[in-house]
């Protein structure tokens, strides 16, 4: 085992960051043996996707469009539209910065120091999860609003944070609260602590070692994390839904303008805003390849 | 001082990697501040019922069926994730074809659609009146309105945790356990199954749990699709909302206090398989 | 290249976490400019409401002698009361069935007598239950007892969570009650019946009209009269509406919330709000948006519309609301047992 260990970690020298692209360019697919099994496979998947991805896509921009493209823009640059997409937006990048921080400190120390109680670490930065969104906005209210704990300090000091625009934050960070752990932890469990050890016993810093040796490692996953938490940020509904009290123009995200267009029988405009955050999801890919592609 | 705490329980003796003190102040001081003293309010505010009671509201009928419904579809979603997100994640990770990295972009899409929206456009599709509904409603399946509809719903609000979690375990696998295998005279399969699949069983493992937690939470797409009838498709969240319509914030954070105990009991054993094995490999 | 791209993405960590305080800090700030001129007012408010409050709203401000900014609030009844006795500060609320609003007043937030405030025990504005069916009727569905018979596939919202369902549950057992001379166990059979033929039980009613009319499923729907209305706008074509013999006048309640109204010096504006809903312009706005006007003169003018000659029995038939709550909607009262086994 420690043999081929040793053989990879030089694999990785000679390829330098992110084995697996050189990997893909200098070793041609070696499946031509068994085309069979690819081209299953690839069909499978794509059947897969249509099915569960694709078609409820086609459901959002058929009822999106089906009023007419002129429809489609008044929804879309509708005031309040605006206004709702710039709290998501706001909501998202906080959320995003908050967990990347979190998840990078956290990946770290639970993947490359042994302490008593780390699984039950990794199972707490997990309930943010396993809750649901309904629960996530209420934890909030019950410790933050009029019937909480805390409700009465925070209006003796008039300081808002449920039904405003700070509640609507907290609740974007709750719920999206271990993404960026969740994608770091098998990565760095995986590649092990040996390169560490062996560069701090050299002498490196811990910056250095962090930027040097875990960070490489880490990279893609990162990417991955923070798209992850940045779409589930966008979308994220019930929680919010629960904290925001829903004030047209002042605590409504998209998600939440989506739920009012559609309670108001204007379901046209209910998909022609929910198409905003399907845009926004393929913005984050396009960005997203063009990193990678930039990177080979 | 936590230096001194981590060389006696550092099993190898010696602590060299840096770094400790400061990642687990961070760690603890977010964790502590964004998660744990929010969620204390549910232990509060459920702790106003006396123990009788307790026992009584989360056993009732009603809210066990209603944990029944929301397990078992969670974990039959959770299963064809799996195998689904597995196949996914190999296509995109080993295969060259047209239209991958399109591919490879919808996997964060559910994410992005409110699960409001999701649920509306699922049940769009899947009753019987709907695309892919229709088809099922001739050979006599409904999907939309029973168990079936919750758990396709759970399986698109599941599908990018086990994907995203196998997927960089796949690439950074090494080609030559494969080469190796295959020129010992292994076949595809039984390299797949003995040399890959270990190597991917945590990963797997945790993006099981995560797309099991998820949708046994899970409330918005679900209630859409599910046709909430007491007893055969109401789903645990309902409950939740149903004890909060009534202003019973005591027996709605109960229920959602029992919710929180299973899931978290079931990270705490994916979390330990996931270590255990780390630790088990690098021996 | 390797360095370039790694200190590219520290230094984007960096400023996003810059970008963090800056928005803690700027969060802060706007709590703190509630002083600023003219009088602000929140109605929260239920769903369907909201076309007719987005034009009450102008026709409000135009006459009112001062500046007034409204800013709504939509939701199911049920949760927009919780948020406003769980700290959103509503000048006034507006919503579905009196009962929220007693529960807003319980949380000591509202003064007692509240329903005595304004005529017609605060509800400025009156609607009913109706059905909602496909067009032609194939089921030929009337009243009430058709809705149990064999192979009728009947929408309705859950009344445990949707206040406007209570509505629908408490007109179906008053049509019965009359029918069985108020035998309670034949009426429990009846409700029984009825509900084993709901196919679809959505959380709110919003989710019920939509499971019925984009999703095509049922025969019936058991509905609000001004949604049945929005829907028959919506798609002339497509359906009718039966007025069954008997049904209940669901009386959406309207209340000033007394102590925000106080901390924000709002009182004054908030009661000349909700008196102006009284006025003929107003009435005759609620009357446009399928809400019946509560001045019996002006419900006439609307007498195409409304099928005035329905036998309506009310709330206090029940015995008020807490009375009806704990006897059907209640942990294990009758609407549970009709579920158990």
């Amino acid at each position: 085992m420690s043999e081929k260990k040793k053989q990879r970690m030089y694999d990785q020298d000679v390829s330098g960051d992110g084995l697996h692209s050189i990997q893909k360019v200098i070793e041609p697919p070696r499946e031509t043996s068994r085309p069979v099994i690819k081209y299953v496979l690839i069909g499978v998947s794509v059947l897969f996707l249509f099915v569960m991805l694709i078609l409820p896509l086609i459901v959002v921009v058929v009822n999106a469009l089906s009023d007419g493209w002129a429809a489609y823009q008044e929804a879309v640059l509708d005031e309040y539209t605006v206004k709702a997409l710039m709290l998501t937006l706001l909501a998202t990048v906080t959320a995003v910065a908050v967990n990347t921080i979190f998840g990078v400190f956290s990946a770290y120390l639970l993947s490359k120091f042994y302490f008593r109680g780390r699984q039950v670490l990794a199972s707490l930065i997990d309930i943010p999860f396993s809750i649901s969104p309904v629960i996530a906005g209420l934890v909030f209210i019950l410790t933050f609003g009029n019937i909480g704990w805390m409700g009465d300090f925070l209006k003796a000091h008039d300081i808002k944070i449920v039904f405003a625009v700070p509640g609507v934050v907290l609740a974007t960070i709750f719920v999206t609260f271990p993404f960026v752990f969740r994608e770091l932890f098998p990565v760095l469990n995986a590649q092990g602590k040996d390169e560490e050890e062996a560069a701090a016993l050299m002498g490196a810093g811990g910056f250095t070692i962090f930027r040097r040796i875990t960070f490489p490692h880490i990279k893609w996953a990162l990417l991955y994390g923070v798209i992850l938490c940045t779409a589930r940020a966008m979308g994220e509904f019930g929680a919010v839904s629960v904290i925001s009290g829903h004030l047209r123009g002042k605590t409504n995200t998209l998600p939440l303008h989506v739920e009012i267009l559609y309670n108001e029988f204007n379901t046209t405009a209910a998909f022609a805003v929910s198409s905003i955050l399907v845009l926004l999801a393929v913005l984050i890919l396009i960005a997203r390849n063009l990193v990678e592609w930039k990177k080979k | 001082m936590e230096q001194q705490i981590v060389k006696v329980k550092n099993k190898k003796g010696v602590k060299v990697i840096p770094g400790f003190g400061l990642s687990l102040g961070v760690t603890l001081a977010m964790l502590g501040c964004l998660v744990l003293i929010p969620l204390a309010s549910i232990f509060i505010s459920a702790s106003q019922l006396s123990f009788g009671e307790f026992i009584e509201t989360v056993t009732s009928r009603q809210v066990v069926s209603g944990y029944i419904v929301s397990f078992s579809c969670a974990f039959s979603a959770a299963l064809i994730n799996v195998v689904f997100g597995v196949v996914l994640a190999w296509v995109l990770v080993r295969y060259e074809f047209p239209g991958k990295r399109v591919m490879d972009g919808l996997i964060e899409l559910p994410f992005a659609l409110p699960t409001a929206v999701a649920g509306i456009s699922l049940t769009y599709l899947y009753s019987d009146q709907g695309w892919i509904g229709a088809l099922f409603d001739k050979i006599g399946v409904k999907i939309a309105y029973t168990r079936i509809g919750i758990t396709i719903a759970m399986v698109f609000v599941g599908i990018p945790f086990v994907v995203r979690a196998v997927q960089p375990i796949l690439e950074k696998l090494d080609r030559q356990y494969e080469e190796a295998a295959a020129m010992l005279g292994a076949g595809k399969l039984y390299t797949f199954f003995r040399v890959i699949l270990p190597e991917l069983f945590p990963a797997m493992l945790a993006g099981f749990g995560l797309a099991l937690a998820r949708g046994i939470g899970e409330y918005g797409s679900v209630v859409f699709i599910a046709g909430n009838i007491p007893y055969k498709t109401q789903i645990a969240p309902l409950l939740i909302m149903t004890k909060l319509e009534q202003y019973k914030y005591a027996d709605a954070t109960a229920i959602a206090l029992v919710l929180l105990v299973i899931s978290f009991l079931l990270m705490l054993v994916i979390n330990s398989v996931q270590i255990y094995m780390q630790r088990f490999s690098k021996a | 290249m390797k360095k370039k791209i790694t200190a590219v993405m520290l230094s984007v960590s960096v400023a996003a976490a810059a970008l963090f305080t800056g928005c803690g800090g700027g969060s802060g700030e706007k709590d703190g400019d509630t002083g600023s001129a003219g009088i602000e007012l929140l109605n929260v408010s239920y769903d369907p409401t909201r076309e007719f409050y987005a034009v009450y709203n102008e026709l409000f401000s135009d006459q009112f002698d001062q500046d007034v900014t409204i800013t709504q609030s939509h939701g199911g009844s049920g949760s927009q009361a919780r948020s406003v006795i769980e700290g959103n500060e509503a000048d006034v609320v507006t919503l579905a069935l009196a009962h929220d609003i007693t529960a807003i007043e319980n949380a000591g937030l509202i003064d007692s007598g509240w329903i005595d405030e304004f005529e017609g025990s605060s509800s400025p504005y009156t609607s009913t239950i109706v059905f909602l069916v496909r067009k032609g009727n194939e089921k030929d569905i009337k009243d009430w007892d058709d809705l149990v018979k064999d192979g009728v596939e009947v929408i309705t919202p859950n009344p445990k969570t949707s206040g406007g369902a209570c509505w629908n549950f408490l007109a179906a057992w008053a049509y019965q009650q009359e029918q069985d001379g108020e035998d309670e166990e034949a009426t429990k059979e009846f409700m029984k019946k009825l509900y084993q033929n709901v196919l679809v039980l959505d959380s709110g009613a919003r989710g019920a009209t939509n499971t019925f009319v984009e999703n095509g499923q049922g025969d019936v729907l058991i509905a609000w009269e001004n949604e049945a209305y929005l829907s028959m706008e919506e798609y002339p074509d497509e359906y009718e509406i039966v007025t069954p013999s008997v049904s209940i006048l669901a009386q959406p309640s309207v209340a000033i919330v007394d102590s925000n109204a106080k901390a924000h010096g709002t009182e004054e504006a908030a009661k000349a709000y909700l008196e102006y809903l009284y006025s003929d312009e107003a009435q005759r706005l609620a009357g446009e948006n399928y809400y019946r006007p509560s001045n019996e003169e002006i419900l006439q003018e609307f007498s195409d519309q409304f099928d005035l000659d329905m036998n309506l029995v009310t709330i206090d038939d029940f015995g008020g609301w807490d009375a009806a709550f704990e006897t059907y909607f209640d942990d294990g009262a009758v609407f549970d047992q009709i579920y158990e086994e």
